[in-house]
């Protein structure tokens, strides 16, 4: 299995309801708690596994607003996890989920300085690094209804922008979207292979005007119309 | 997934427990499921099966633990010390027994010589129909909630003109839409049901065109972004209304069938009743009968209305169709797009095509559904026709004071495309459409102990109906429904304080706040405002006697006030949202939920709803005592168990009937309470397909809306494009009105300009009084997804996406004036100045400055420390704006308001900008930090919040050494 995530940059409004949602569920969650420091102070600032960048490309007046949600991209060729000088980071063989076991970890930043994705965050409380789990408590969970076992993202997402999925099966949504929607890695060029794919903006398409033949207002007459 | 191999149990699911309630958040109010353990939250998600939110949540939802964990909660009634002043936050922590004491006796006092003298108005609440309900048997009409600077100019607009509205009224269709035109929504009014929808149709092809100024939230998927000048879109809306008649892109058939375009107004300009409807001697309102070529009452069945045409009546007076008037209007070159372009500051090939290619849509890409219905007048018909384009507009047209009148430009636009209410196109919400205009009148007579003879809010039709004395001064506190504000359907809380404080029209002597920030976020002005809280007369009395605030958390006004009165949070109280309120129901379905408390609240706290119903029985407020005089409803939720407006009809239209057996209406149910417990705390009443859509003309469903005392009866709710309200005003302003007229030039020329019977454009007030050459930006402000109408600043973990806020200005713009990006720079208006710190975005109408509001906040409020980015970096706009025009040249000073429904026009502001000197740093005014309340206990400078120990998930060794090796 390639377990990942299709994000669709078409339709995600920038709302943030991913980002938190991660955060309320992975405090609690494997790799929790989720340390806030300065919560209600100057500069608040936590450890986030999912952050929503917005920028805009292009100048004005055709300059558009794109919203790009960040989080872990399961790269298969994961330098973040050669890196690792205890072995804390890995690469699950079974479904390619990248983790990092929290017993293990030193806090040392070398794997957050391999990652070009901004993807690794390390915890201001436990000292350890922190990253997206694909939620791994959540999507084998048997006992949560067969529904909820997806990426707490995934399930709150207002917009249905994010799709979670196997990408090794070319009949999961995540592998069909990917294919019609011609779904693009992150920095290809960087040679990580990310699992994770970014469907682009749809295209926009030309619209026929006008329909509706009653002439021209000066020819318009009065038709016999029941009420 | 199937296990892929052997994990942890991460969750302790035997341990744990699930609830139900709804969000508070904003007024979505979202279906949750709340997951607990030991008494701790673990995790808030969306209720799949509800229909507001069908399972998703915004990051508000999401945040709603951090929200619980505020350290900003207020803990016990606060008492202002008595040698202390207003705004110090000096107080002293009082019991319930005691707060309840002091609130009684004042507000019996007040009840038994003025009732008036008590002003109530709420914010943010989502529990109007018992606030109202209170307020009337208490007997002021000085209440209303937050609505008069929010969106009564959308929602006067829709009623007066099709029965329903935008947002809580009415809702795309959002299933079978294929072209959606967005007006004026920043990234808020409504959240997730508008990204849900947004979703729907881009993945059907659907074409979405977003109006706005600022190019983010929703406008960022956009498929074309139309960056206007803030306050023009009616000229837009009039423009693209031009396109269409000017080549017949109309929907005919439906003006004739459903609305007023071919009736006929009697056209005697300069006479008294010019620009009325004409109508026989029974009061009917008449057309002319194509087939017996005569005149017919309007609402008769099985004629053919003439759309067009000039007519005498048999008494001589001449008489011509609404669609004659509006052909002539309209067509004026001055509404060409050629001719508006430049204002809108979009161009007139764009405008025109847009108008076409919804003419297309609705034209040649109609569906039909073969469905069987009942029209009007009874008759059969064998589908329902649908032109499926959409709209929704808000707080863009809203804060403008030519909102209204906006609004009802963009309602033309959809009804001449015959959009309204079929599919495809604007659908109602139960219990909408109402009847135009929906039949309450706002009372008018104040007694000492005595109830209003009905609601204090209501639907004027004609002067007669308005506040005033027979001077024609204002009898309420914020002058609604006076000539100021004659349509005034939600008050205008935004006057309140400066009126009380001015004693104009009269002093009070309480000013109750419930959920309403009114010394920071809600007011404009706010530097001002504070002094006003402050300001006391000639012998050292303050000028509002006695403040009294109900607010969950330490908000800037708890610091002003008098008595605080500490509201529960949303997790922790028992509540309604009523279809007697704002409704949450969908276009088929008519739904209402509740409330339940999911975790105990910890703290000497009451909900406000708690509180009104013990008030209203130690008052003895006739609906709230019993044939002995003694408090008729123990709790609130015994109160909205057994309290009927009418026989059957209550707040709750779920699980009615003495066992629970009835829907919508039926007798009070004791166990209604754990009926909505069971099914997940809402109710859904679905509407059978021939109910769905023509609500307005299809008897199916006005059968059953009349039965539920939705609407007072079944008759056809007949669109007004032409609004004979409004002429009225407009012939009582000419001095043509048979009935009570202003006798002030400026209120005459007021109701001759603005109260035009058909849609108009006028440019907004303040920009029609300050010279665009001194004050060249449009300022306007929009609120960020993640705190759209919750001022989630106490909130840890929203705040980390958003402390400050900036002044966001055109990048070109800003540096042809030397401003670079993160410089500081001067704001200017005709009333303040701020100081800001500026940052550059493509995406903005180069005149057009804007910022996200309510992100500022004063140090020590919402339980943050003196030193946040909030006080100290981020800034309000509201110190740009007064709540009053420039004096005219008698020196009286108008409203800054829409000068007919009296909505705040915060949207209208013009400012300069100047760079700021080397060395002039952070946001400007400042403000001292506030003193913490008693009992508080500061905030932990740093958190881990977890409902349980984490399981961590531990590297298999197998793993670390078949991959080394390997
Ligand atoms: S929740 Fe969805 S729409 Fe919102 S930011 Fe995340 S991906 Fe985008
Ligand atoms: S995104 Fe970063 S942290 Fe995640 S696998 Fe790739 S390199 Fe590692
Ligand atoms: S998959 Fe889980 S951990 Fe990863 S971003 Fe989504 S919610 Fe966060
Ligand atoms: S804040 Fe509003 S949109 Fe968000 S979850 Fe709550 S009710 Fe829904």
């Amino acid at each position: 299995m390639k377990l990942g995530l299709a994000i669709d940059l078409d339709t995600c409004v920038g709302c943030h309801a991913c980002a938190t949602a991660c955060k309320q569920w992975n405090t609690s969650g494997t790799i929790g708690p989720l340390t806030d420091t300065n919560p209600y102070g100057k500069d608040p600032n936590g450890a986030w596994l999912n952050r929503i960048r917005t920028f805009e490309v292009d100048e004005s007046p055709l300059s558009k607003t794109v919203n790009m949600p960040l989080s872990c991209m399961h790269c298969e060729d994961a330098a973040c996890v050669t890196v690792c000088p205890t072995g804390a980071s890995y690469k699950r063989d079974e479904d390619g989920i990248v983790l990092i076991d929290q017993d293990r970890c030193m806090g040392c930043n070398l794997c957050a300085w391999a990652c070009p994705y901004g993807a690794r965050e390390l915890d201001p409380g436990s000292g350890t690094m922190k990253k997206c789990t694909l939620c791994v408590d959540r999507i084998y969970d048997e006992q949560l209804p067969e529904a909820e076992r997806q990426p707490a993202c995934v399930i709150t997402c207002p917009t249905n922008s994010r799709v979670f999925g196997d990408f090794d099966d070319p009949e999961s949504e995540v592998s069909k979207l990917q294919k019609q929607r011609e779904g693009k890695p992150l920095m290809p060029e960087l040679g990580y292979n990310p699992v994770n794919t970014y469907l682009p903006p749809r295209e926009p398409i030309e619209r026929p005007q006008g329909g509706k033949v009653l002439g021209k207002v000066k020819q318009i007459v009065n038709r016999i119309i029941h009420r | 997934m199937t296990k892929a191999s052997a994990l942890p149990q991460f969750e302790d699911h035997q341990n744990q427990t699930h609830k139900y309630t709804t969000c508070y958040m904003c007024a979505c109010r979202c279906g949750i499921k709340v997951t607990l353990e030991d008494e701790k939250i673990r995790f808030i998600q969306g209720n799949p099966n509800h229909p507001v939110n069908k399972g998703v949540l915004c990051a508000k939802g999401n945040a709603g633990i951090m929200k619980q964990l505020s350290p900003a909660k207020l803990n016990k009634p606060l008492l202002r010390k008595p040698d202390s002043e207003r705004g110090a936050a000096e107080f002293e922590e009082i019991s319930w027994d005691r707060a309840l004491d002091i609130l009684t006796e004042r507000l019996a006092n007040i009840r038994a010589t003025d009732p008036r003298r008590l002003a109530y108005f709420t914010g943010r609440d989502q529990m109007q129909a018992l606030t109202g309900l209170w307020a009337s048997q208490f007997g002021t009409y000085n209440w209303a909630a937050h609505g008069g600077f929010c969106s009564v100019n959308m929602a006067a607009a829709g009623l007066y003109t099709m029965g329903h509205a935008f947002w809580e009224f009415g809702d795309p269709d959002w299933d079978q839409t294929k072209y959606f035109m967005l007006w004026g929504v920043a990234e808020d009014h409504a959240s997730n049901p508008i990204k849900i929808g947004l979703k729907k149709l881009k993945e059907r092809g659907a074409k979405f065109v977003a109006v706005n100024p600022v190019r983010t939230g929703y406008q960022s998927i956009a498929d074309e972004w139309l960056a206007l000048k803030p306050g023009t879109d009616g000229l837009l809306a009039l423009a693209m209304i031009h396109v269409l008649l000017r080549d017949g892109q109309i929907d005919d058939e439906f003006l004739i069938r459903y609305t007023n375009a071919p009736q006929l107004v009697v056209n005697t300009p300069g006479q008294v009743g010019d620009g009325l409807l004409w109508r026989d001697g029974d009061d009917a309102t008449q057309v002319y009968d194509q087939l017996t070529e005569s005149f017919a009452p309007a609402m008769s069945a099985d004629i053919a209305p003439a759309l067009m045409g000039e007519f005498e009546t048999p008494d001589g007076v001449p008489v011509r169709t609404v669609f004659s008037i509006l052909l002539d209007k309209y067509m004026d070159p001055q509404y060409s797009p050629a001719a508006v372009a430049k204002e809108c500051g979009i161009d007139a090939a764009t405008i025109e095509r847009i108008a076409l290619e919804m003419a297309h849509v609705a034209f040649q890409e109609s569906i039909t559904l073969g469905i069987e219905w009942t029209d009007w007048a009874g008759r059969k018909q064998t589908q329902f026709i649908g032109r499926p384009v959409s709209m929704h507009a808000m707080r863009g047209v809203s804060a403008h004071s030519n909102g209204f009148q906006t609004c009802r430009a963009i309602h033309l636009l959809q009804i001449l495309l015959g959009t309204i209410d079929c599919p495809g196109g604007h659908l109602a919400k139960p219990p909408f459409p109402k009847h135009i205009v929906p039949p309450i009148k706002p009372a008018k007579v104040n007694a000492p102990n005595t109830p209003l003879e009905s609601a204090p809010l209501g639907f004027p039709t004609c002067p007669e109906d308005l506040l005033i004395d027979e001077q024609g001064q204002p009898q309420r506190i914020d002058k609604a429904y006076s000539w100021d504000a004659p349509i005034a359907a939600h008050g205008l809380m935004h006057m309140v304080i400066s009126n009380a404080v001015a004693g104009d029209p009269y002093p009070i002597d309480t000013l109750m706040l419930f959920m309403a920030n009114m010394a920071w976020n809600s007011s404009m002005n706010t530097s001002e405002t504070m002094d006003m809280l402050r300001a006391k007369d000639a012998d050292g009395n303050y000028k509002i006697p006695f403040i009294v605030t109900c607010d969950a958390f330490n908000s800037e006004t708890v610091a002003f006030s008098d008595l605080v009165l500490p509201d529960t949070t949303y997790l922790e109280r028992y509540d309604t949202i009523s279809m007697l309120d704002r409704p949450i129901s969908e276009p088929d379905a008519a739904c209402d939920a509740v409330r339940i408390p999911v975790v105990d609240a910890n703290r000497d706290v009451l909900s406000w709803q708690e509180v009104m119903v013990e008030v209203a029985g130690r008052l003895k407020l006739p609906a709230f005592t019993n044939a002995q005089g003694q408090p008729k409803y123990e709790n609130y939720k015994d109160f909205i168990i057994n309290f009927e407006r009418a026989p059957g009809i209550g707040f709750l239209a779920g699980w009615r009937g003495e066992n629970g057996d009835q829907s919508l209406l039926g007798a009070p149910n004791p166990k209604q309470w754990e009926a909505y417990e069971e099914n997940e705390c809402f109710f859904k009443y679905e509407l059978a397909p021939n109910q769905r859509y023509m609500r307005h003309a299809n008897l199916d469903y006005l059968t059953l809306a009349k039965e539920a005392a939705w609407v007072g009866s079944t008759e056809q709710i007949v669109i007004e494009l032409y609004s004979e309200t409004l002429q009225k005003f407009r012939l009582a302003g000419q001095g043509l009105y048979d009935g009570p007229q202003p006798t002030e030039e400026n209120q005459k020329q007021r109701l001759v300009r603005y109260f035009d019977p058909l849609p108009s454009y006028y440019s907004p007030l303040e920009q029609q009084s300050v010279s665009s050459e001194e004050y060249p930006f449009y300022a306007i402000t929009q609120r960020p997804m993640f705190m759209y109408h919750s001022w989630d600043s106490q909130n840890a973990w929203l705040r980390q996406i958003m402390s400050q806020n900036y002044l966001y200005m055109h990048r070109q713009t800003a540096l042809d004036m030397g401003i670079n990006d993160f410089d500081w720079a001067w704001v200017e208006s005709r009333s303040g100045k701020i100081r800001v710190q500026v940052k550059h975005m493509e995406g903005v109408n180069p005149n057009t400055v804007w910022t996200w509001n309510a992100i500022a906040k004063q140090g020590g409020a919402w339980g943050l420390s003196d030193d946040t980015n909030e006080a100290k970096q981020g800034f309000l706009m509201n110190h740009l704006i007064s709540e009053l025009l420039p004096s005219d040249k008698g020196g009286s000073r108008m409203t800054n308001s829409d000068p007919i429904t009296g909505q705040a026009a915060w949207y209208d502001l013009q400012v300069k900008i100047t760079p700021a000197t080397a060395g002039e740093e952070g946001s400007w005014p400042q403000f001292a930090p506030l003193k913490s309340p008693p009992g508080y206990t500061p905030a932990p400078t740093k958190q881990g919040y977890a409902s349980h120990t984490n399981v961590n998930l531990n590297r298999p060794w197998s793993d670390i050494f078949g991959r080394r090796s390997s």
